[in-house]
């Protein structure tokens, strides 16, 4: 390791009396076919006891990669040619499996992302720390029981009896997180491997979690090493921060110089590409290109082709990690950066303030309501609703955005679809240009359809993986019947492409042959194809990395500003709310709890909903990070809301009224409503 | 004409099949994702080697799928020769006349075999047969003698005459014979193959060679040529023994067991096959309906599947071929020739084993269906107003073939092995009609006598074994190839 000796002597004291993992020039290939493909080259890092290392990066840098070979997890096809992982003074890739099992769950133990998926489903809870414990402390029968609850009660879980003989299946995301983070800690880990732990959870789980990790980490001591692609994770939970591009460790410092003064232009793009209030309705700074293949690295610096700041040296030789400051190591050429990255802000678009005079609206939306009948028995009866969307109004005009937010689960989606026709309401009225959508047959709402188009979620799911690209594109012209002959639909195809920033040739590939960016640039382009007024965005970009996102966010403007268009725009992501949308609506189990434009919303929310939530959103800077307001319990089935105010469980203000009927709606302003009974 | 053309049902499904599989196989490489699945079955070494080895399997087939009438040599000569001149004196020439009998290209490729008949049982390369007789016989004074002995065979080994020991010598010289010619043979269809490969890939004959070899060339051709060198030596040893001795011995009328083995590849080809036509269209059309539509349509197709998969198998066929027998048996009229009533059974046995056998690939397809009508792309679809038979031929369809494709590669072998035992039962092809099971059936008593009667049984069982592990080998690689979750990985 070169750079340590530069190290001062105080830091070197200080890492050397508790280093628990240490990481020597790790180094991990996949096989594939008769090469091998170099997914992690060369990483070296250190964790001591305590502390937070969080390993940052885009997907497919090789940060779970490194994760799984810490452990010596890696799938078949994985392969270590070299490194040291030195764990407690032992190495670990020297270990025979027998004693490697003894250090997985015991020494260091690993929380995975997806909380469904990572608990066994036939199996109790108990049952499921019970294997642990009696793996590694050899406890069994009731001194198992006894430890068992004490790591449910130590991870938040309310009555722990009655949840150790439950299923995974009981459980809501957050808990059963929470159970796989006890059956983690039930060996007595040193070191904690936590990747992505909170991505596929809802902000104020993800906060409630995030406590509780640094809780753990405080009474235990424990190192930890966090995976994440999230600058607000990484500001709240670091100690050290690490980034990775490309299967290398590009910038490793102290979380506060990381924050203020980080130096790799990569993490300055990345920062800068993260959507936040003082670039308002600006173009996002983005990093062109994307992360080379596998197969096709580089020799020199394997950021340079996507580097502004590249010089010739960059492209002939690989630069290697040193020094520059106390705990702060840059793998870079550039050896005087500007200080603070230039060309950040690009001038605001002046044009789509000017556009924003609220002409007569696009769609109204009028006490939509969306039961989906719950049936029982041999006979199908009915016997309740699910009241996924119950009685919510809107109104959006032309070249307006209206972002709909809210937790997984409150609706918003299938407003959305409503909206769209593709689920068909059980009430209410939806108008597009003043003429009604629901209860019309299909042909007579064919002229309609092409003044509405969808953006999915997924860009992997929403094309045909079967279909060529330009193919896709013209199925709604030719399915819409929209009047162009043959060589005019080529053009038109060749020209949509082109205002998504796609090539022409583009038309005749498959999707698979595209990122999920470039994908999500096809699923844009056909949306478009038909000239629609609006854009149904189903939070089209939290697939997406950020430096992708950051794109397509642009794109959305750019084309917002030159045709007009209105976007729906459903997200649970306010950082994204905040940089696009006019207005905002907060919904909570299928209604709206407050409306408003995004400052009266974001900045001065009114209901205890929006604030719990918007102190839940972790920010990426150090200083900002509101007091998290908890949100006791979880979200409640829409098939059994509560009575009076949905929210009034959960809610520290609830009243007498509260728990009786569910409160009007009060108009704080000419642009703010609410629904709260603090406020009527 | 010396013969005439009879065009049997199965023959024509068994041909078209083939064309369509040829069309199919000719698109499908227009279309650059289907090309790269095929690619990657191509690269597949056991794919390949079973591919080749179902190619002769196939072959035989084909040859036996031409059938025709041979015309009687001068159905009036006999009479002339032998008895009174023609009552009237006619100058027409009498109208020709062809035999009963229909025959197949194979069956002329085969003369010997099928001609050539014992009296009964005879072991393998046997030149006596297999059970004693009284034998009559003249002795020097002419006196009649009886004797009882193995009688010598008509045909097997005949032309050693009397001198019987010499078999060995003369099997172990046409092997040696075959076996060189078997080398030989092979290193010419090697050398064609790498200088194919050399023009193909523009290298020199040597670097061709070297990258068959070191498995480097984008087809597993070191598989096919392991696989067509294994059925050289096969093939030639037996064809050379063929002509004098009964290879796998004689069944207990005294006919030629390799012979009734590869008339039995026809056969299973045409149950594994045909068989399909009926249970695919049936399938995807009720399982992406029921998928797609869902609500009383889906409840409607499930009932339909649920009740008919309950009902057992064996007895819904059983009861079903009753009938159809009764039926074909009340109409002789309807057929001119046996080969047309056994072949109607045939095909009426293929659609019962159709009707009976698609629930479980409706029931995949259904699940499938399910699925991915709530991709978004479907939904997408959707919100362009796009019309829903439009959506089940462009998204549902395609993105449902590779189901389709692994489902009829494996069912082909499930369905060879059903009309073996089928046939077992007594409720299978009809019993004039030569098929593996019909052979173990028969075999079935023979294999409790003392000495046993094994070479009936063995043959149809390695035969069998070779057709049916070659299809699943290749299933394998077609699902490895086609499977969307494998694809990811290869």
């Amino acid at each position: 390791m070169s750079g340590a000796a530069g190290v001062s002597a105080e830091l070197s004291a200080q890492l050397s009396e508790d280093i628990l993992l240490e990481v020597r020039d790790l180094r991990i290939s996949f096989a594939s076919g008769r090469s091998l493909l170099a997914a992690v080259d060369g990483v070296d890092f250190r964790v001591a006891a305590g502390e937070t290392l969080a390993l940052l990066g885009e997907s497919g840098c090789g940060k779970s990669a490194t994760a799984l070979g810490l452990l010596r997890l890696l799938p078949a096809a994985g392969r270590m040619p070299g490194g040291e992982v030195l764990f407690d003074g032992r190495d670990l890739l020297a270990l025979p499996e027998a004693e490697m099992r003894g250090v997985r769950g015991g020494g260091m133990a690993m929380i995975f992302q997806e909380p469904a998926t990572s608990l066994n489903p036939v199996l109790t809870v108990g049952h499921q720390i019970g294997e642990v414990l009696e793996r590694h402390l050899g406890l069994a029968g009731q001194a198992a029981r006894v430890r068992a609850l004490e790591l449910l009660a130590a991870v938040g879980i309310a009555d722990a009896e009655r949840r150790l003989g439950e299923y995974p299946f009981q459980l809501s995301g957050g808990m059963k997180q929470r159970v796989m983070i006890a059956v983690a800690l039930a060996g007595n880990p040193r070191l904690l491997i936590a990747d992505e732990p909170t991505t596929a959870l809802d902000v104020t789980i993800q906060a409630q979690i995030l406590e509780l990790l640094r809780r753990l980490q405080r009474e235990r001591a424990m190192g930890m090493l966090l995976i994440t692609h999230d600058l607000g994770v990484v500001a709240q939970m670091a100690t050290r921060v690490a980034v990775m591009y490309a299967g290398q460790i590009v910038e490793e410092a102290p979380r506060e110089v990381f924050f203020s003064a980080a130096r790799h232009p990569y993490t300055q793009k990345l920062f800068a590409a993260l959507p936040d209030l003082a670039r308002r309705g600006g173009r996002l700074e983005t990093i062109p290109g994307q992360v080379p293949p596998l197969a096709e690295m580089p020799s020199g610096c394997r950021f340079a082709s996507r580097c502004e700041h590249a010089w010739e040296l960059c492209r002939q030789q690989e630069p290697q990690g040193r020094q520059v400051a106390l705990g702060h190591r840059l793998r870079c050429h550039l050896d005087r950066l500007p200080d603070a990255p230039g060309g950040r802000l690009a001038a605001p678009a002046a044009a789509g303030e000017a556009a924003l005079a609220p002409g007569a609206p696009l769609l109204e939306v009028q006490d939509l309501r969306v039961h989906f009948p719950i049936r029982r028995g041999i006979l199908q009866r009915t016997v309740g609703h699910v009241r996924a969307v119950d009685g919510v109004s809107l109104e959006l005009a032309r070249g307006r955005t209206l972002a709909l937010v809210g937790e997984s689960g409150c609706g918003k989606t299938t407003v959305g679809k409503a909206i769209l026709q593709l689920i068909a309401a059980s009430g209410g009225s939806v108008r597009l240009l003043g003429q009604e959508l629901g209860g019309v047959s299909g042909k007579a709402r064919r002229p309609l359809r092409r003044r509405m188009q969808m953006i999915f979620q997924d860009p992997f799911a929403s094309l045909n993986p079967r279909m060529a690209v330009g193919e896709i594109i013209g199925e709604g012209m030719s399915a819409l019947r929209i009047d162009m002959h043959r060589q005019g639909r080529a053009a038109a195809i060749a020209a949509v492409l082109r205002q998504v920033g796609l090539e022409d040739a583009a038309a005749g590939r498959y999707p698979h042959e595209f990122s999920g960016g470039q994908r999500q640039r096809i699923a844009i382009a056909r949306a478009l194809a038909v000239q629609p007024d609006l854009v149904i965005c189903d939070e089209p970009t939290s697939a997406l990395d950020v430096s992708v996102q950051a794109q397509i966010l642009n794109l959305l403007g750019t084309l917002q500003a030159e045709l007009g268009l209105a976007y729906l725009f459903i997200t649970h992501n306010f950082a994204v709310v905040d940089h696009l949308a006019h207005e905002v609506a907060v919904m909570y189990l299928g209604r709206i709890v407050e409306r408003g434009s995004v400052d009266d919303v974001l900045r001065s929310p009114q209901h205890p909903y929006t604030r719990a939530l918007l102190s839940a959103v972790p920010s990426a800077r150090l200083d900002e990070q509101p007091e998290f307001i908890r949100l006791p319990g979880e979200t409640p089935s829409p098939a059994n809301p509560p009575a009076g105010c949905h929210f009034h469980p959960r809610c520290r203000h609830a009243s007498a009224a509260c728990r009786e009927r569910y409160p009007e709606t009060t108009t704080l302003s000419s642009t703010h409503t609410v629904r709260c009974h603090l406020h009527s | 004409m010396t013969f005439l053309p009879v065009i049997l049902w199965s023959d024509v499904l068994i041909w078209l099949l083939f064309v369509a599989a040829i069309v199919f196989g000719a698109l499908s490489l227009r279309n650059p994702l289907w090309r790269t699945a095929w690619q990657r079955v191509g690269r597949s070494r056991a794919g390949m080697a079973s591919a080749t080895v179902l190619l002769v399997f196939v072959g035989v087939g084909l040859l036996d799928s031409l059938h025709y009438r041979p015309r009687l040599e001068n159905a009036a000569g006999p009479q002339t020769a032998t008895a009174a001149p023609p009552p009237t004196a006619t100058a027409a020439p009498p109208p020709t006349a062809y035999a009963v009998e229909v025959l197949s290209l194979l069956d002329v490729l085969l003369t010997p075999l099928r001609t050539r008949n014992e009296k009964t049982y005879s072991e393998p390369l046997a030149t006596r047969a297999y059970a004693k007789e009284s034998i009559e016989s003249r002795d020097a004074a002419g006196e009649l003698q009886q004797s009882r002995d193995y009688p010598r065979l008509r045909h097997g080994g005949a032309h050693l005459g009397a001198d019987e020991a010499r078999r060995d010598g003369d099997v172990g010289d046409r092997l040696l014979r075959a076996v060189s010619l078997a080398f030989l043979a092979w290193w010419a269809v090697a050398a064609a193959t790498a200088a194919g490969v050399a023009r193909a890939e523009a290298c020199s004959a040597p670097a061709a060679w070297r990258r068959i070899w070191s498995n480097e060339s984008d087809f597993a051709w070191n598989a096919v040529l392991a696989a067509v060198a294994c059925l050289l030596l096969v093939a030639l040893p037996l064809a050379m023994l063929a002509g004098q001795y009964h290879v796998f011995g004689t069944d207990k009328v005294g006919q030629d067991v390799f012979y009734q083995v590869l008339k039995s590849v026809r056969t299973a080809l045409v149950i594994g096959l045909v068989t399909t036509l009926v249970t695919l269209p049936l399938a995807i059309l009720l399982g992406i309906l029921a998928g797609y539509f869902r609500g009383w349509v889906d409840d409607l197709i499930q009932y339909l599947y649920t009740t008919l998969s309950s009902i057992p198998g064996v007895l819904l066929i059983a009861a079903a071929v009753l009938m159809m027998q009764v039926l074909i048996d009340n109409h002789p009229q309807w057929f001119a020739t046996a080969a047309e009533r056994a072949d109607l059974r045939l095909l009426a046995l293929c659609f019962i084993l159709g009707v009976t056998s698609w629930t479980g690939l409706c029931r995949l397809l259904r699940g499938e269906t399910l699925k991915l009508r709530e991709l978004e792309y479907i939904q997408a679809a959707q919100a362009f107003g796009v019309t829903d038979l439009r959506i089940i031929g462009r998204h549902i369809v395609p993105n449902l073939m590779h189901i389709v494709i692994i489902a009829l590669v494996m069912d082909f072998s499930s369905l060879v092995l059903a009309e073996a035992v089928l046939s077992y039962v007594g409720i299978g092809v009809d019993p004039t009609m030569i098929s593996f099971g019909t052979m173990i059936n028969n075999a079935r008593m023979e294999l409790a006598r003392e000495p046993a009667v094994w070479w009936s049984l063995s043959a149809a069982f390695v035969f069998m074994f070779t057709l049916v592990l070659a299809a699943n080998l290749l299933a394998d690689a077609v699902r490895d190839a086609f499977d969307p979750r494998m694809a990811g990985s290869a």
